[in-house]
Parts: C-alpha cells; structure tokens; sequence
C-alpha cells in the first residue's frame, strides 16, 4: 500500500508539473506570433491623387511609420494630379515583377481606375480606397461620408448666416465628375431642402483653381451682393473665394464655409476670420482606420474583392470658437515624427 | 473694289474686336448687373494675370517663336520665392537668388532656340517641364506655397490707396492688377513700336533671313525676346501670389498656358510671326474676360465654357488662314 501510495504521491506530483508546464506554454500568447506571420514583409502601395497637397503627406507619413512598425514595407507613387499617370503607375503595380499585397488608392473619379482596380484584385491584391468613393465595390472605403459632410457645410452656413439674413448662399462647386464634388453638393441641397428660406443664387465650378475660383466668386458677389454665406468645395481653392470677399469690401459679411485636411493653414485662416467654418478631416484617425483595415485585411484569409467596408471618418464643422491648441495638424512636424 | 477693300481691311483684330464689342452689348442687355462698373473692373482683373502672360508670349511670338514654359516659370520662380522665405532665407538673397533662376531659364530658351537652332515649341516645351519637375521635386514642399504675413507682396494690393494719400485722384476703386496688365501692355508697346531692338522683332518675325542679312543680330535678339518673357512670366506670378496669398504650382498643369496663346491668337497676332501687337492682346484678353464673366453669370459649367472657348478658338484660327493665306515667304520658312 506504501509503495503504491508512494507511487500513486509520485505521478500526482508529476502530472501536477506537467500540468503547470501546459499551462505555462498555454499562456504564451499565440497573437503577436500569427500577426508578425501575416504582416511581415507585406508591400503596401499608396497612389494618391498628389503628393503635393497636406492629407495625402498626412496619410503617408502617418501609414509609414505604422507599416514600418508592424515590419511591412510602405511605398507611394506620384501622379501629380494627373489621372492617366495614376493608372499607368496601377498598372505597372499590378504586373511587376514584386507585387503589393495591399493598394491604397485616392481616385480621381467615380469610374476611372474601376478596370484596374479589379484586375488588381484578380492577382490577389487588396483595394482600400481613401478619401474619393467610386462606382466600384473595393475591399475597403475609407474616408468621409461626402453627403454628410456637405450636410454639415450647410448646417454650418445657415447658421452662420443666421435668421435675420438675405439667406442667399453661393456655392463653389469642384468639378462636375469627382465624387466628393457631386456627393458633398447633393448633401447641402438635403439640408437646405430643410430650410427652403434659404436659396442658393449661384453654383459655379471652380475646377479646384483658386484663381477660378476668385473670378466666379467675384462675379457671384457681384451679381448678389447680398449673399450671406459661401461654401468653396475645397480649401485648396478656397483662398480665392476669400480673395473675392475681401475685394467685394465684404469681410465679416459673408460666411465662408469650406472642407479641407485640417493642416495649420485651416486654423489660421477660421483665427482670422477668412473661414467662417471648416469641416476637417480627423487625419490621425482616418490615417489610423486606414493602418486597422490594412492590418484586418492580410490577416483575414478573406481573397481580395470577396468583401466590402465602409470605413467613414467622424467629422464635425470647426468654428473660431471651437478651436483649441492642436486641433490642427503640421505636415512639418508630422513628416519629422511628432504627433 | 469697295468691297474687295473692306475684306481687307477686315483685319482679325477688328473682328475680334467687332465680336467683343457684340458679346458686351448682347450681355449688357441681357444679364443684369453686367454693365456695372464694378463688374467691368472685375472683368479686367479676371484676365490681367493672363493678359500679362500674354504680353510676354506676344513678345516672343511677333518674333516668330513661342514660349510655351511662361506658365511654369511664373508659378515655380513664385513658388521657390515664397519657400526661400519660409525656410528663413532673407528677403533680399531670395529674391536675387529667384531673379537670377529667372533669367537663366530664359537664356537657357534663348540660346536651345538661337544658337542650337531647337525649334522654340520644343525647346520651351522641354524647358518648362524641366523647371517644372525640378523645382517640385527639388525646391519646394508643396503644391500650395504661402506668402508670409507682412511681406511685400501682399502689400502689392495696397498700392492704389497708398497712391490716393498723395494724390487726389480717386485710383483706390481699381485693383492694382489693372494697372500692372495696362502698365506691361503700355511698356511692351513702347518697346515695340519705339526702340531699334522692338522694330528688330518685328523684322526677325517677318523674314528672319532678310534680317539676319541686313545685320541685325539676331541670335542674341531672340535670346533677348525669351529673357524678357520669363521676367514677365515672374512679374504674373507675383501677382498671382499677391491677390491669393499663395501660390499654388497645380496652374501649370492647368488649362492656362493654352488660354495664353488663345488670347494671343485670338487678338490677331500671326503664329506666321512678324505681325500684331500689344493692341491685339489687349482686345483678345477682354474678349476673354467678357465671355467667361457672362459664362459664368449664366452659371453654365466649366465643360461647356472650355467647349465655347475652343470653338471660338477654332473659328479664329479659320479666319485667320483665309484672311491671311500663307504666302510664298510662310511656306518657305515653315511654321513655328
């Protein structure tokens, strides 16, 4: 009996060991292993529109450090505004020698690079579209919710232009093919269908020109010298709208209202007046759901082109009386590491 | 004969002139708020940074050639500029750091079409993508460059009132890029129609043979013609960058450099060369200005005013060849 109480003593206390052993190995999180697995070495490719405007040296530099961090590696390509450079550097993407894993691309329009993007797919490669929506299911969109936000520009400028005004507002269109132009024009007409008091006198385009869009907003002043309110498409070409109200003798009666990347200039212009309100995009988590889509997508299993997301930036209009130290962003100090 | 000698003298610039006249008493009548006289002053605004430009490609294309790089060194000289300044370099060194960037693309133009015999479309095709590639990838951070508060340029504006102070005449309701388009026609046409070196470019644009055997040097005249193209190129861009505070480099890429040679060709100024002067852009630059202000009052979009622009465009380059058929001298010499 004592030996195989013994015995039996002996075995309890090995299994004991050998069940604490288990448990230990048990406890080693399998997680970082399969993330480094499916991230390492993974080719991320960003083709903007430019690389010469504030976001998109926001989202590259911000998908940079994230993507070097989990051990992929980061590339972005120039077309300079150009659509067909754009569609000869997604081809040549797609059939070089190394292919991306995943392209991040910021369309031109709704319809341009839709052949493209799905051959792209066909060789396995994931599409997250940024920013620009198109007629095309992507593996991912992230970016604004266009309509809501020409929502908010609107909201903004009825307010803005108050009760006791003309209520004629001026709109400077982008263009007439981009979908941030004809999706962010269609949400202000919803808010304003709410007001019908207020009327939109004029809706040139701008073609995203400042210089054009100064001479439309002279003229429009001109015609309308009592327009309360503007909303330019862009703050890229939103200077010349507030050029045009500054030579029309108009500052401070009218509301200029504009969307844009929230780099340091969009602070100073609503500081000094030249911006009654701008819708900013929240670049740090926009560039942060751009870096998670990315991650969920080379660890899915899921084939590329098999699903679809929408991934909308949360977005609110920024006043004067809104603003705080570090509501906006700096490219500079973004691209030398700091945020 | 009467008839035969008013064909003749139906000259393209009277007809453009004549339709220009038409357009602004069609939309005087019909648009409300058109013959206001802040609008005729907008009007002239809108198209001074064009008519500028347009006298400097007059210069270049009465001399027989054509300056298709104005465009990129107006808005890359203003851009690198403004990015000196920011990145903290004196005003005084910038600016002569940019002057002189100015005036050696210019001799760069002048000597590719003067002395290598490039033909000039090529040359300053050629040129101005270099200065275009160049300075963004080289020069400058952004698309948009910005003036720094408080610096001369944004002053520019200010400059009619400040006038007013000393005088009694009342020049503070016109902008002050009416009196630089007017100032750079006036002084254009001064050198043209007054100096030996402005008769020289027209008789180098008429015959550049003839010319060059009379002796009048014409390699160094046709460097002069590119210089003076490219220092008026940065006087627009200064411009530019006076009214929006910033300039923005995405214009070359813009449909402006064709507006250019439109208001040049549409004004009667020969590509033939030798023909035209600052009278014609002056004319061509209103027409322009007129129609793309009732354009836009019409609230008709940018597709169908670039549509309208071509046809009349087309029109002008149609009337132009029967009005001035190409002779034996054009066909020997061959177009630009």
């Amino acid at each position: 009996m004592k030996l195989k109480g013994m015995l039996a003593a002996v075995a309890l206390v090995l299994l004991g060991t050998l069940a604490v052993n288990t448990a230990a190995k048990a406890q080693d999180d399998p997680g970082p292993a399969y993330y480094q697995k499916a991230l390492q070495g993974k080719r991320v490719v960003m083709v903007p529109m430019a690389m010469g405007f504030d976001l998109a040296q926001g989202w590259a530099a911000y998908l940079k450090r994230e993507v070097e961090g989990w051990g992929g590696t980061f590339e972005t390509r120039d077309p300079n505004w150009d659509t067909n450079a754009g569609a000869q550097a997604i081809t040549d993407l797609i059939s070089g020698g190394q292919k991306p894993d995943v392209l991040v691309v910021h369309s031109p329009d709704l319809n341009s690079y839709s052949k493209l993007l799905k051959k792209a797919q066909k060789e396995g490669i994931y599409v997250v579209l940024v920013d620009n929506p198109m007629n095309y299911p992507a593996d991912a969109f992230v970016g604004s919710d266009w309509d809501r936000l020409g929502q908010l520009e609107a909201e903004a400028v009825v307010k803005g232009c108050g009760e006791n005004s003309s209520k004629k507002i001026g709109l400077v269109q982008g263009d007439a093919a981009n979908a941030s132009s004809i999706y962010q024009y269609n949400g202000i007409m919803k808010v304003l269908d709410k007001h019908p008091d207020f009327k939109v006198v004029a809706k040139p385009f701008s073609n995203w020109d400042p210089t054009t869009s100064r001479n439309v907003t002279t003229t429009m002043l001109q015609q309308n010298p009592d327009i309360c309110g503007i909303i330019d498409f862009w703050d890229g070409d939103a200077t010349g709208a507030s050029a045009a109200i500054h030579d029309a003798k108009l500052d401070g009666k009218v509301f200029l209202v504009t969307t844009g990347g929230g780099e340091t200039v969009d602070c100073k212009a609503l500081e000094d007046g030249t911006y009654g309100a701008v819708v900013m995009t929240d670049l740090a988590n926009q560039s942060r759901d751009m870096n998670a889509i990315i991650k969920f997508l080379l660890q899915s299993g899921q084939p590329a082109g098999t699903s679809k997301t929408y991934i909308y930036t949360l977005e609110k209009a920024t006043t004067k009386a809104d603003l705080k130290p570090g509501t906006c962003w700096d490219v500079k100090s973004l691209q030398a590491g700091q945020y | 004969m009467a008839r035969v000698n008013f064909f003749k003298n139906l000259s393209q610039e009277r007809i453009v002139f004549g339709l220009a006249l038409a357009v602004f008493i069609a939309c005087s009548i019909t648009l409300r708020g058109f013959l206001q006289t802040d609008n005729l002053i907008a009007i002239v605004r809108s198209v001074s940074v064009l008519g500028i430009l347009a006298v400097g490609m007059g210069i270049v294309i009465i001399g027989r050639g054509i300056d298709l790089s104005a465009v990129a060194i107006m808005a890359m000289s203003v851009a690198w500029y403004l990015q000196m300044l920011q990145n903290g370099v004196s005003g005084g060194e910038a600016l002569a750091l940019t002057l002189a960037g100015v005036v050696a693309i210019g001799l760069v133009n002048g000597f590719m079409v003067a002395y290598a015999d490039v033909p000039a479309i090529f040359a300053t095709l050629a040129s101005g993508a270099f200065v275009y590639g160049f300075c963004r990838s080289q020069l400058i951070a952004q698309d948009a460059t910005p003036v720094p508060a408080g610096n001369w340029v944004d002053e520019l504006g200010q400059i009619p009132s400040r006038i007013d102070q000393f005088t009694q005449i009342h020049l503070a309701a016109i902008p002050v890029e009416v009196f630089f388009f007017s100032g750079a026609a006036f002084a254009a046409f001064l050198f043209l129609r007054f100096t030996k070196w402005g008769r020289y470019v027209y008789l180098m644009g008429d015959n550049f043979l003839a010319a060059r055997n009379m002796g009048i040097p014409v390699r160094p005249m046709t460097v002069l013609r590119y210089v003076i193209s490219a220092l008026i190129a940065f006087s627009a861009g200064i411009l530019t960058a006076s009214s929006l505070h910033s300039i923005n480099v995405r214009v070359v890429n813009s449909t402006l450099l064709y507006d250019v040679i439109l208001v040049v060709v549409i004004g009667g100024i020969g590509l033939s060369g030798g023909k035209g002067g600052m009278r014609n852009v002056v004319v061509g630059a209103l027409l322009i200005g007129i129609m793309q202000n009732a354009l836009t009052i019409l609230d008709i979009s940018n597709v169908y005013q670039n549509l309208i622009k071509s046809t009349i465009l087309l029109i002008a380059i149609m009337v132009d060849s029967l009005l001035n058929p190409r002779d034996e001298q054009t066909a020997q010499q061959g177009d630009i």
